[in-house]
């Protein structure tokens, strides 16, 4: 009984919609159609050139440094604390600390600084001087990193010395601190990185700290809470996701930051005692003894073997951190 | 809390079942719903709360003005609502009461407002102390969403401190306040935000109330909740007057009617009218009054 207007119904609206017979107005022309499956393909198709790049240097990379790693072994090269060009012998193991330790250094130092500045700039700091301060914060990312490293050689090693030394002496009953102050040293690598890492780390804070919704600022601030108090428990614990992404995309700068830390780490291819001795670090030595390199197949080779080991290390970093932020927003979407 | 005047609240659910029915031409739609509503007077009172006063209230939004000097008295103890169309200023008057208003970029505010004849906008007042005395629910439920149900009604009370406070009391009390304990009583340690829509504006109540104000404003709290949950929460307002001194801003005029001793009308940023809910739906002393409560504008 019902079916019998429905279905007068429809082949009204059939007929209407189909107007002189042609194609029906709910079909397009392929040709019309055609746009918007060129942009598909086209961005696919970009999107595996990305893929296959990587792929092909990580290839590249393998190939390069098989001579590297049949002679020392992949475990040999890369964990043996031994690096002498005189005796061509490649162990990577002093490289890798000094590239971990200071870019540890340039997190525990940058990090802090960096959300400090974005809650500053979002929370407290007044309208007007946000924009300007802003700017000057991400111009600290259009320094070349050359620039930090000269500035490092001839401003900070000599200025920052006596301070060295006095933190070297007074907390020398902890580890890796206490002893002599070289000029050049892992401390002042990681001190630069830190500078270096603060406009990314403070950039994407700042985004993450930007979408807080502000009902929940208010809610604490409606409580009595001071403003150190409402970035406590509204902000922080909503952006601490947000701002861990960030702190590794710094990381994975601070490890393949090449030129500023060849200039101000010493390039002294040991594992430094403390805190304030030379050392090396994976990129600082491809940079540095490259040129020498061309002559002799397997320090090449075990210089792109570096190479590799980097490579590896950012992409551990970087997918760590991913995985980290995705459980934090699982967490976060479960509740 | 104590749960007492179960007259006062059957009283209130005979007003709220009765639906606001369309009333003969010429009289208000609402004054079924505010006639029985008339519980206003004999409640009990468990907790002297302070009165607040609004003198002289103006404030803006940078060059623009929200509300033009408002004179407004909610008594002790009492529910006031403050009705009007959008931008009337009536949340702004509210906010402008715990100093929220002053949050927003570009706001201020002038004129006085007083707690018992304390000035909330004194020198020597601090905002967070303010806020404390004076709590607040909002629009949207907001829970902090990263804190479990207990840590959210604990969360003003850690901002107080806790020494000397017993932390599971307090927070018994609160969910016990706000209706919400004996739904939540096995599940404290779950998040906030798992629960319903209406569970939610009752936690954010109980952490308001938590840490103890005198005085609880709410900005439409029931706009984002369905009927049912609703009526729960307009049941909670009637009974929280027994200790504290309540303002309701409301879209909603039947609400006004079923929650509010006195409402207040505001429009274009002026107080048009205040004065006893009943009266003020059945016969409104101003003609823009009746015209706004008889659904003729806004």
């Amino acid at each position: 009984m019902q079916r019998e207007p429905d279905r007068g119904l429809t082949h009204v609206e059939a007929g209407t919609l189909t107007p002189g017979g042609g194609r029906s107005s709910l079909e397009r022309s392929s040709l019309r159609r055609l746009p918007d499956r060129l942009l598909k393909w086209g961005l696919t198709a970009l999107a595996a050139a990305i893929l296959a790049l990587i792929v092909y240097f990580f290839v590249r990379l393998a190939d390069e440094s098989s001579a590297a790693f049949s002679r020392f072994g992949v475990f040999g090269f890369t964990f043996d604390d031994n690096w002498d060009v005189s005796k061509n012998i490649y162990g990577a193991l002093p490289l890798l600390v000094g590239t971990l330790i200071t870019s540890v250094i340039a997190l525990v130092i940058g990090v802090p600084i960096a959300v400090a500045t974005a809650l500053y700039l979002n929370e407290l700091c007044p309208r007007r001087a946000r924009g300007v301060l802003t700017t000057l914060v991400e111009l600290l990312a259009a320094v070349p990193s050359v620039v930090y490293g000269l500035w490092g050689v001839f401003f900070l090693i000599p200025r920052l010395k006596p301070v060295e030394q006095w933190l070297s002496d007074t907390f020398s009953f902890l580890p890796f601190v206490g002893g002599p102050v070289a000029g050049p040293s892992y401390f002042i690598a990681g001190l630069i990185l830190a500078i270096m890492i603060l406009p990314i780390v403070s950039a994407i804070s700042r985004e993450v700290i930007a979408t807080v919704p502000v009902e929940q600022k208010e809610a604490a601030l409606a409580l009595g809470a001071t403003r150190w108090e409402m970035i406590r428990i509204a902000i922080l614990p909503h952006a601490r996701a947000g701002i861990t992404g960030a702190a590794m995309l710094g990381l994975g700068r601070a490890i393949g930051e090449t030129i500023a830390v060849t200039l101000v780490i010493g390039n002294a291819p040991t594992i430094g005692k403390q805190l304030f001795d030379q050392g090396y670090s994976l990129a600082a030595v491809i940079a540095n003894e490259f040129g020498e390199a061309a002559a002799t197949p397997i320090h090449r080779s075990a210089l792109i073997a570096a190479g590799l080991v980097l490579f590896v290390l950012t992409l551990l970093i970087n997918g760590g951190a991913r995985a980290f932020v995705i459980r934090g927003e699982r967490r976060r979407g479960q509740a | 809390m104590d749960l007492s005047s179960t007259e006062d609240r059957s009283g209130k659910r005979a007003a709220t079942q009765i639906p606001a029915a369309p009333a003969a031409a010429g009289s208000s739609p609402l004054a079924a719903a505010a006639g029985a509503a008339a519980r206003t007077s004999s409640h009990e009172v468990t907790t002297p709360a302070p009165q607040v006063n609004v003198e002289g209230l103006r404030s803006w939004y940078g060059e623009q003005q929200a509300v033009r000097g408002v004179d407004l008295r909610f008594a002790a103890n009492a529910v006031t609502a403050i009705i009007g169309p959008s931008g009337c200023g009536k949340s702004t008057l509210l906010r402008c009461i715990n100093r929220m208003h002053e949050e927003i970029p570009g706001a201020r505010a002038e004129g006085r407002v007083t707690l018992d004849g304390l000035d909330v906008y004194a020198k020597e007042s601090d905002v967070v102390a303010v806020r404390r005395a004076i709590g607040m629910v909002f629009q949207k439920p907001n829970p902090f969403p990263t804190m479990s149900i207990f840590d959210n009604v604990a969360a003003g009370l850690k901002l107080t401190g806790t020494r000397g406070v017993d932390l599971r009391d307090r927070v018994e009390q609160a969910l016990r306040g706000a209706g919400l304990w004996e739904e939540v009583k096995d599940r404290l340690g779950r998040q906030g935000i798992g629960l319903s829509g209406g569970q939610q504006q009752r936690l954010c109540i109980a952490r308001a109330i938590a840490v103890e104000p005198r005085v609880v404003l709410m900005d439409e709290p029931c706009s984002a909740l369905d009927p049912i949950a609703t009526l729960r929460i307009e049941e909670l307002i009637g009974e929280l007057r027994a200790n504290y001194t309540i303002v309701i801003v409301t879209h909603n005029m039947q609400q006004a009617a079923r929650v509010a001793d006195t409402t207040a009308f505001m429009l274009a940023g002026e107080l048009i009218e205040h004065t006893a809910t009943e009266q003020l739906f059945t016969n409104p002393a101003d003609e823009r009054t009746e015209q706004y409560v008889t659904g003729k504008f806004g």
